[in-house]
């Protein structure tokens, strides 16, 4: 087990290095920071003007070596000026007096500066990650028992006019997208045409205090399009649970129904939803990208466009770990969760 | 002149979708008249729900087809005093037209947007799978068969690329400043190598035996292929008859790539399972080589559930265009697609919805249709 444990840790390891320096060297191409350096600037300079800024602020050196700058294991930059000024990586032009130290990555806890929103991005993040947080956490109250409900429900009798009629929901569920689904809601129970002013078309009012007409909307839409694909597994895999021959002989000997479905099939048809839901995650951190855009809640799905749309670097690329980390340790969960489970997969 | 009522919109609507139900008739008409002759796509006319599937993607693919005869306006052209009106408003100053469903932002006839809107669409999501499915078959049934270091490799690449949120990868692939780097010029060089490979291969490995056909087979596909992978991949075709637009590259590239290494798992797991059985084991006796084995033993037999994830995907790869439409990432801001219609009219929304709503519904019947077709396919295929 631990062997395992670590050798999945060490993949997971592997993975995210790789990973931040893709996110790393796509954020820091050329034309990428020639816009930064006209943003950080000014709008009107020339090509030579633009290179001897990106050499001032470090930027026009080998990308390995500012990655590892980056990241926290290599020296930070320190440059001297003409005039003797010193500016460098680690050095804060606010606070002279203190040495600055040699290392300051992300493994120091320095992620860097947003210039859109002029703070320290782990700031902006901290805060917008509580927000998704949130939002994250009743969509899963929503979805995860709504699904599994329906899924066990179809399952449990396959072919049956129950199995039918909830399957093409679960069907219809999945063919509708984020941007669909909130779109219909809004215009049926948020906009003046239909007259239903139920909920509200935006979320802004929840990011200080949640309440059912505010954050209903944005759930639903969320946790529809996520239940329709753990429902249809659920009901795969319940229905493959209930022609086995453990369930033949309970059946045989008497036990009811509903003790059967409870007692006997459920623990083994949720092991396979189990991995599901944990894979689930990548597919929502699209939604709440979408969800936090239509609905106007100012999440990290939220930041990571803006940080997209107005190209600041050091944001997106936090705003991109925090996606990728939160991938992979909802993988390492599913696969250690999985064989916990699944005690046949524990001895081989 | 009058407004429409609701009615008169619908059956109007109706009426213009007239070629298309022309051909449908046509088309089920023989299908269900020869259903027994017709394998696999014959026996989707037994199951209920197959049958609908099959029936709502005919009826987008017959209307992406056919857009030219069913639209009422130019998608493009603005109409003054159009501006957001309503459903059934007639349009100023021409007799007997009518804006179907209302006018966007822009004056534009959102019915025509709508019907224009399934060509874009249907234009790129089936070949962008089908290019997704060259590159998971032609890496996928190596890294099954051969296993090993190869295996080991080609998996934590996709896992690699599977880690990744797919939003993200958008943002950082699909913007105008990377096509400067001409990095979605390598990935498509890359990537649209491998159906040219993917044949070649397959005949290579089927007629080695007669060199004469062989030669002919696989010349016939390196001049094809390699004339249109010089056109597409690097806009150089010196005829000038393969070209893609740049944004067009951009987003066709990223889907493609997003898609590519579900299709490998998919693939590489089908492979390893197939591999354990008597024919395989026949055929490595008769001393068939390693790519016949692969391409004419194994992929035959795993045709079923590859053909279901087909139609899936292109479900999904649709949502993924809609999804960047959404975003206003890689299309141009005047294109009629789903994705972008609906992003322009949300901002609308609470009052005037009418723009933004049939663009939802099209889409979500497309995608609807192809998973009940995909079901239907399943449903069928486990019968044998």
């Amino acid at each position: 087990m631990l062997i395992f444990f670590a050798k999945r840790l060490s993949i997971m390891l592997l993975t995210a290095i790789c990973l931040t320096f893709v996110v790393f060297f796509l954020t820091n191409l050329h034309p990428n920071l020639e816009k930064l350096a006209k943003q950080q600037a000014s709008m009107r300079m020339t090509d030579v003007q633009v290179t001897s800024w990106l050499e001032k602020n470090g930027y026009a050196r080998p990308v390995l070596i500012r990655y590892g700058e980056w990241l926290g294991i290599a020296p930070g930059w320190v440059l001297e000026g003409k005039d003797g000024t010193v500016t460098g990586r680690c050095i804060n032009t606010r606070n002279k007096d203190t040495e600055p130290p040699r290392f300051c990555g992300i493994l120091q806890g320095n992620f860097g500066f947003s210039t859109v929103f002029k703070e320290p991005v782990e700031v902006i993040v901290d805060r917008r990650l509580s927000l998704t947080g949130k939002l994250m956490f009743w969509v899963m109250v929503v979805m995860v028992p709504m699904a599994l409900v329906i899924g066990v429900m179809a399952g449990m009798r396959e072919g049956s006019r129950t199995d039918r009629s909830l399957s093409t929901f679960s069907i219809i569920t999945t063919a509708t997208p984020e941007y669909v689904s909130g779109v219909i809601f809004i215009v049926v129970f948020a906009s003046s045409a239909t007259g239903l002013r139920w909920f509200k078309g935006t979320a802004t009012s929840a990011m200080d205090d949640i309440t059912f007409a505010n954050f209903t909307l944005p759930v639903m839409t969320m946790a529809l399009y996520g239940m329709g694909y753990i429902a249809r597994m659920t009901r795969a895999s319940m229905a493959e649970v209930m022609t086995t021959q453990y369930i033949r002989t309970a059946r045989l000997k008497g036990v009811k129904f509903h003790n059967i479905v409870l007692k006997h099939a459920l623990r083994n048809a949720l092991i396979a939803p189990f991995t599901v839901i944990m894979l689930q995650f990548p597919w929502l951190l699209t939604g709440v990208v979408i969800v936090e855009t239509l609905f106007n809640y100012k999440g990290l799905g939220w930041t990571l466009v803006q940080a997209a749309g107005n190209n600041d670097v050091e944001l997106l690329l936090s705003c991109s770990i925090v996606a990728v980390l939160v991938v992979l340790i909802t993988q390492l969960i599913s696969d250690i969760g999985y064989v916990y489970l699944n005690p046949r997969i524990r001895m081989s | 002149m009058e407004k429409l009522s609701w009615l008169e919109i619908f059956m109007s609507i109706i009426g213009q979708f007239t070629p298309v139900w022309i051909v449908m008739a046509i088309i089920f008409t023989l299908s269900v008249m020869y259903k027994r002759r017709l394998g696999l796509y014959g026996r989707l006319f037994d199951s209920p729900v197959g049958m609908a599937g099959f029936g709502i993607v005919l009826f987008w693919v017959l209307t992406a087809l056919l857009a030219d005869f069913v639209v009422t306006h130019d998608p493009l052209s603005q109409v003054s005093g159009m501006k957001n009106k309503v459903p059934g408003t007639p349009v100023r100053g021409v007799d007997g037209t009518w804006y179907l469903l209302g006018g966007d932002n822009l004056a534009r006839d959102v019915f025509s947007r709508m019907v224009m809107g399934a060509r874009h669409v249907l234009s790129i999501a089936p070949v962008a799978t089908a290019f997704a499915f060259m590159v998971g078959i032609t890496l996928g049934l190596p890294a099954g068969y051969f296993g090993k270091r190869l295996d080991t490799f080609l998996s934590f690449l996709s896992n690699l690329v599977l880690a990744f949120p797919v939003i993200l990868l958008f943002y950082l692939l699909v913007t105008p400043e990377i096509r400067i780097t001409g990095i979605p010029i390598i990935m498509a060089a890359v990537l649209f190598l491998f159906p040219i490979v993917f044949v070649v291969l397959l005949w290579q490995s089927r007629y080695y035996t007669q060199p004469s056909k062989r030669n002919l087979f696989v010349s016939i596909t390196l001049i094809i292929g390699l004339w249109a992978y010089s056109g597409l991949a690097f806009n150089a075709d010196p005829l000038n008859v393969f070209y893609m637009d740049p944004n067009l590259l951009n987003v066709f590239v990223s889907v493609v790539f997003v898609n590519s290494p579900t299709v490998f798992r998919i693939v590489r797991g089908i492979t390893l399972d197939i591999q354990t059985r008597d024919y395989v084991a026949a055929a490595q006796t008769r001393g068939e080589g390693a790519w016949y084995i692969m391409l004419w033993e194994i992929l035959p037999n795993a045709r079923g559930p590859l053909i279901v994830d087909f139609c899936l995907r292109i479900g999904y790869t649709t949502i993924l265009l809609g999804t960047l439409g959404f975003f206003g990432l890689g299309v141009s801001p005047e294109s009629p697609d789903w994705g972008s219609t609906i992003n322009d009219g949300r901002k609308l929304l609470g009052i005037y919805p009418h723009p933004a709503l049939p663009p939802t519904l099209a889409l979500m019947s497309l995608v609807l249709g192809l998973n009940m077709l995909a079901d239907g396919l399943r449903e069928e295929s486990l019968k044998d």
